[in-house]
């Protein structure tokens, strides 16, 4: 009996808790799918009368979001692509080459963790204008195009290969790079999978760097897009049309969340534990 | 060629296409933060620099500068979100620590708001708190309160901005523990049992310690991203009513950009990097000396 109890009191304590967290989330969708003219009001905060696609059309009509999507997406892959290159041939290098100056040179990796890119904001701001790149996507990617956080998962994770395998490698005749390529890579491709999503992630999501770096609608991201776009809306109050610009915003990430939960969850610990 | 040499080229070779980048935005941009910050450089000197030794410090720390208030805001800040967002985040891991039905959506619920870009939860949050028909205010009327405009009070701004970190940084910060509460050794957790050690006896001396570097981890992880997360202000407050929650980040960001003044945005950069120093030397101390006790 008491045992019954406290299994209920658990289950009640665990929804809710779950529920307390979910309900900004369910709120925004609740009101991106609420017909746009109906006023938010007591009795009728969740539940506008009818169901409505009418807010989302209208987001999708007074920003251009298109253009916001395919500015993200060569954004995030172009970021993602050019990192995969940078950090397997470095975490390579400090996993298992060995050459004096090695370890003094190691210290710039560990100085990006110690300061994270997104202080140096100014600095940063005044090279991109002095490279002519301002107003340029290729400016958003640039300073991300090293990771040293990505160098020292696929270090630690190249580490783990058995020298053994390299040897043989080395007695058929391999060279560097034919190594790296049959030996290391292919037992590495569940960490770069992981480092992958959390790097699509995470730059989905820059807003403070992309805007600083454009000043025209062609170059800007989804998060710039809909910062402005809140802000125009939100003089007027139409709540809706914000939530539905929200909602534009985050459904891809959502979507692939909600489809691959263990396998974000498992990738974000991953990379965390180095 | 020796062979040592062709190791030296190989490995740097390797390395300079991280290198390049890392020189280029982490390494010159710190030195370059330093030189600057001892040059006046706004719309008075026409966007030269102009030397000025400790000039932009001293403007930065007169008895009545902003700055101040900033300042204590982002140490106010940090001080409310990491000790919340880990209690929370070890509170939840303990809960969610369980095999039943629906556990990963449960899990999922909490994880969420860590892959919402921050401007859309800024977006959310906004109407959260809005004053006529948000959640928040309709809670608060529920219990018996009166309705505020939170985002619009000096006294609780910066306690809404920060509970927007606390909000979408603890679910991630949740599922390390997660992750340590897993990896529990289910001998020595067994054995605690046989003895007879009551709950609190097994978390006070077996969890707790185990998990002890996961919580310095943790903590990490908090304290750095209480000093970057800034994006939400733009959206919420811009900093105000009055300041009263502006964040050091987003006072660099403004001093530059709408104030033009890059000399003092510059030394701001300066102190926020003291800042970042001063506490990973200490958060390094505090985990040796911890580690040392251990033994």
């Amino acid at each position: 009996m008491r045992n019954k109890l406290t299994q209920s009191l658990n289950l009640i304590v665990l929804f809710g808790l779950g529920l307390l967290w979910a309900v900004p989330l369910l709120w925004s969708i609740a009101l991106s799918f609420r017909p746009p003219n109906v006023p938010i009001s007591i009795g009728s905060t969740w539940w506008g009368g009818s169901f409505s696609f009418a807010s989302i059309l209208k987001a999708l009509d007074s920003a251009p979001f298109g253009t916001y999507y395919r500015n993200t997406i060569i954004v995030v892959f172009g970021i993602l692509i050019v990192q995969i290159f940078t950090i397997t041939l470095a975490g390579f290098v400090f996993a298992r080459l060995k050459f004096p100056g090695r370890d003094a040179l190691f210290l710039l990796f560990l100085l990006q963790l110690l300061v994270p890119i997104a202080i140096l904001i100014i600095p940063n701001y005044a090279t991109i204008r002095s490279l002519g790149l301002f107003n340029n996507l290729v400016a958003i990617m640039l300073p991300f195009w090293a990771s040293a956080f990505g160098t020292f998962l696929m270090r630690q994770t190249f580490r783990t290969v058995p020298l053994d395998y390299e040897d043989a490698a080395k007695m058929d005749g391999a060279n560097w790079w034919q190594t790296l390529w049959h030996v290391y890579i292919p037992p590495a491709r569940p960490a770069l999978a992981a480092f992958a999503l959390v790097s699509l992630s995470s730059h989905w999501n820059d807003f403070l760097w992309p805007l600083v770096v454009t000043n025209s609608v062609d170059t800007r991201t989804l998060t710039v897009g809909l910062a402005s776009f809140t802000q125009m809306s939100e003089s007027g109050a139409e709540w809706s049309l914000i939530m539905a610009g929200t909602l534009l915003v985050v459904w891809p990430l959502l979507v692939l969340f909600l489809v691959f939960q263990r396998q974000f969850i498992a990738s974000f610990v991953q990379s965390g534990l180095k | 060629m020796s062979s040592k040499l062709r190791a030296i080229l190989l490995g740097v070779a390797l390395l300079l296409p991280s290198l390049v980048f890392l020189v280029m935005f982490t390494a010159l941009p710190v030195a370059q933060t330093i030189i600057n910050s001892f040059y006046r450089r706004n719309l008075a000197t026409r966007n030269q620099p102009v030397w000025d030794g400790l000039g932009n410090y001293v403007r930065l720390f007169a008895a009545d500068s902003d700055f101040w208030q900033v300042l204590t805001n982002t140490l106010f800040a940090i001080a409310i979100v990491v000790p919340i967002s880990v209690i929370l985040a070890f509170l939840f891991a303990l809960l969610l620590n369980q095999r039943i039905r629906g556990i990963g959506w449960l899990r999922s619920s909490i994880f969420y708001p860590t892959i919402l870009p921050m401007v859309s939860a800024a977006s959310i949050w906004l109407l959260m708190f809005n004053v006529d028909f948000g959640l928040v205010n309709t809670f608060i009327k529920l219990v018996g309160g009166k309705a505020q405009n939170i985002l619009g009070t000096t006294d609780w701004a910066l306690w809404a901005v920060s509970f927007v970190i606390i909000w979408k940084l603890t679910g991630f910060l949740m599922v390390f523990y997660l992750a340590g509460l897993q990896g529990m050794p289910t001998d020595v957790m067994e054995a605690a049992r046989l003895d007879g050690a009551g709950a609190w006896h097994t978390m006070r001396y077996i969890t707790l310690p185990l998990l002890r570097g996961t919580t310095i981890f943790v903590i990490t992880v908090a304290v750095t991203n209480a000093f970057q997360t800034v994006d939400h202000l733009y959206v919420m407050t811009q900093g105000g009513p009055n300041n009263a929650s502006n964040l050091l980040l987003f006072n660099i960001y403004e001093t530059n950009f709408r104030f033009q003044d890059s000399g003092l945005a510059y030394a701001e950069t300066v102190v926020l990097l003291v800042l970042l120093i001063i506490f990973t030397i200490a958060n390094t101390v505090v985990a040796d000396q911890r580690s040392f006790d251990a033994q």
